[in-house]
């Protein structure tokens, strides 16, 4: 009963900026994976909405056209359990006729988005627009979903995870993670040390599971996803030895730690380090770690509308040519900036104005400035490639076996 | 992948002890063989009956001999796993088949269960198991395993409890 209905009029809502803004994937309610623009809290949600009149020369009697943004947390098992934390409205035309096309600008300022968006099991929290045509018998509703990320700031304490544990008088370990909470592009760095082998060990892996708690009370779900495995290692150790563990968290679908959001779900992160023995018998130890979203340091739109400046004026000088500036839509993306709210971020936002003006006299004095993409920004420190396996291994000089 | 913008700095490895050149080259102290062989008939027609040498090497603390050979019969791990299965909280693996069949007169073919091929065959499960289970720190320190093993004759009379490591 969404989107497009046969009653004559088709409804399309176009947001403002969506070339430029950033997108995100969502997992829908089926499976799918959808592309939705990125919006973070505080940013003003506006566009436009199209009210098409199919058959030309009918006419479309209604009782209002109005728009609302709805934040809201679906629990699946609940169907009727809808909880709309955000609900904001707009009038958009008051009850009359529409003969033709017809098109309302909308604008929902700095609205609030507290919490992230969120596709799991058992329960879904989702950001959308909802443009809906009021008629004496059924109503012509459209929807438009959002993303909405939360950046949170780097923490003050951030200790290191460190515990030994085992089974008396069979198999001793300490293991050591160096930090309780890690940002969603961060790299797990920690070690297994062996106090006492008594057992056949004959591999080892760490293993990051979500575990998502939908509802309270005695009708809550609990679902667990091992996320990741990853061997860290293969055959039997003996005392004395120490394990690597590097583990980047980039490369697995993450998202941030959840505590009990609006009182309806939690989204929790475990690192779970596993031994399994000759037997196949598995030894296991959880250790909750907590995951945040930091802002990303790299495109930052003011430094990149300098650049693409800077860029742009070289070629025009060297091979005169007529090129469309994007400069335009990158100072309308670099207002549209989510607030940043790390120190770094702070930090390195003081930093660029400094680095984009030698980029400008370079882009001057040699050709050789833009190799590649127009997006690389010498504000950027060297590019780390992804590391394989050889960086895992292999690295110290001191290995035992 | 993602490029990154840690440091170097960030992702090195952690500080950690250099192990020992004792405890890198010492024998492990998980070593533990235990081999069912040398399966001997005994006695003659009806009142047949085969058993095996359990021969252990160990050394692990829990056992008070680090060198241990005894003969027991079918029955006998039988037994122990029943055991097992009472006191202990693991899950006790099976044992190979009773062979019911083979006893029957005329079924089976050859000498029934005192064919070559079916003790082997089951020489080679009561191998597993016996490793299985001893192997398993939750049944390690059970005394029906300790007697089983480095007792001369199972006392079916024992005290059930756990052993403390010596």
């Amino acid at each position: 009963f969404f989107g497009l209905v046969s009653q004559g009029a088709e409804i399309d809502i176009v947001l403002d900026g969506q070339e430029s803004r950033k997108t995100a994937e969502l997992k829908l309610e089926d499976g799918r994976k959808e592309r939705l623009p990125l919006y973070y809290d505080g940013e003003t949600v506006s566009g436009k909405v199209n009210i098409l009149v199919k058959k030309s020369g009918t006419k479309l009697e209604h009782q209002g056209i109005k728009i609302e943004f709805v934040g809201q947390i679906d629990l699946y098992f609940d169907r009727g359990n809808r909880h709309e934390f955000v609900s904001m409205v707009r009038e958009l035309a008051r009850p009359g006729i529409l003969t033709q096309g017809v098109c309302y600008g909308f604008e929902f300022v700095n609205v609030e988005k507290p919490y992230e968006s969120y596709s799991g099991a058992n329960v879904r929290l989702r950001y959308y627009l909802r443009v809906t045509v009021v008629k004496r018998l059924s109503d012509l509703v459209k929807e438009q979903d959002i993303c909405v990320h939360t950046l949170a700031q780097y923490p003050d304490l951030n200790s290191s995870i460190k515990m030994e544990v085992g089974i008396e008088d069979c198999l001793h370990i300490e293991f050591e993670y160096n930090k309780s909470k890690y940002h969603l592009k961060d790299v797990i760095v920690g070690k297994i040390f062996f106090l006492l082998v008594r057992i056949k060990i004959r591999h080892m892996e760490v293993q990051i599971i979500r575990r998502e708690l939908a509802g309270s009370g005695p009708a809550a779900l609990n679902e667990s996803e091992t996320l990741a495995k990853f061997e860290i290692m293969d055959g039997a150790p003996v005392r004395g030895e120490s394990i690597p563990i590097r583990l980047f968290l980039s490369g697995y679908d993450l998202t941030p730690s959840m505590r009990d959001v609006n009182k309806k779900f939690s989204v929790k992160y475990y690192l779970n380090l596993v031994l399994v023995d000759e037997e196949e018998r598995r030894y296991f130890k959880q250790q909750e770690i907590t995951l945040f979203r930091r802002a990303e340091k790299r495109r930052r739109p003011i430094a990149n509308s300098y650049i693409e400046q800077a860029i742009f004026h070289h070629r025009t000088a060297q091979f005169g040519q007529q090129q469309q500036p994007t400069t335009r839509a990158q100072q309308q993306q670099s207002q549209a900036t989510p607030p940043l709210t790390t120190p770094e971020d702070a930090a390195a936002a003081a930093i660029s104005p400094g680095r984009h003006g030698d980029a400008n006299n370079s882009a001057a004095d040699s050709p050789e400035l833009e190799s590649g993409s127009t997006h690389v920004s010498p504000a950027l420190p060297a590019a780390r490639s992804a590391p394989g396996i050889k960086d895992v291994l292999g690295e110290d000089d001191d290995d035992n076996y | 992948m993602s490029t990154s913008t840690q440091s170097a700095a960030s992702i090195q490895r952690l500080q950690h002890k250099r192990q020992t050149l004792d405890d890198a080259y010492s024998p492990p102290a998980n070593f533990l063989e235990i081999d069912v062989c040398n399966p001997e008939t005994h006695g003659v027609n009806k009142d047949r009956y085969t058993d095996y040498e359990v021969r252990m090497r160990t050394n692990l603390p829990v056992f008070r001999l680090k060198e241990s050979s005894v003969r027991r019969r079918y029955s006998e791990f039988e037994w122990l796993r029943g055991e097992l299965e009472r006191d202990s909280k693991i899950v006790v693996p099976k044992l190979p088949g009773k062979a019911l069949r083979l006893q029957l007169p005329f079924r089976g073919g050859g000498d029934g269960r005192f064919d070559d091929e079916f003790i082997e065959e089951r020489r080679r499960g009561l191998e597993d198991f016996i490793n299985k289970v001893t192997g398993h720190p939750l049944a390690q320190n059970e005394k029906c395993l300790h007697m089983f093993l480095q007792e001369q004759t199972v006392d079916r009379g024992y005290v059930p409890g756990k052993v403390r490591t010596t």
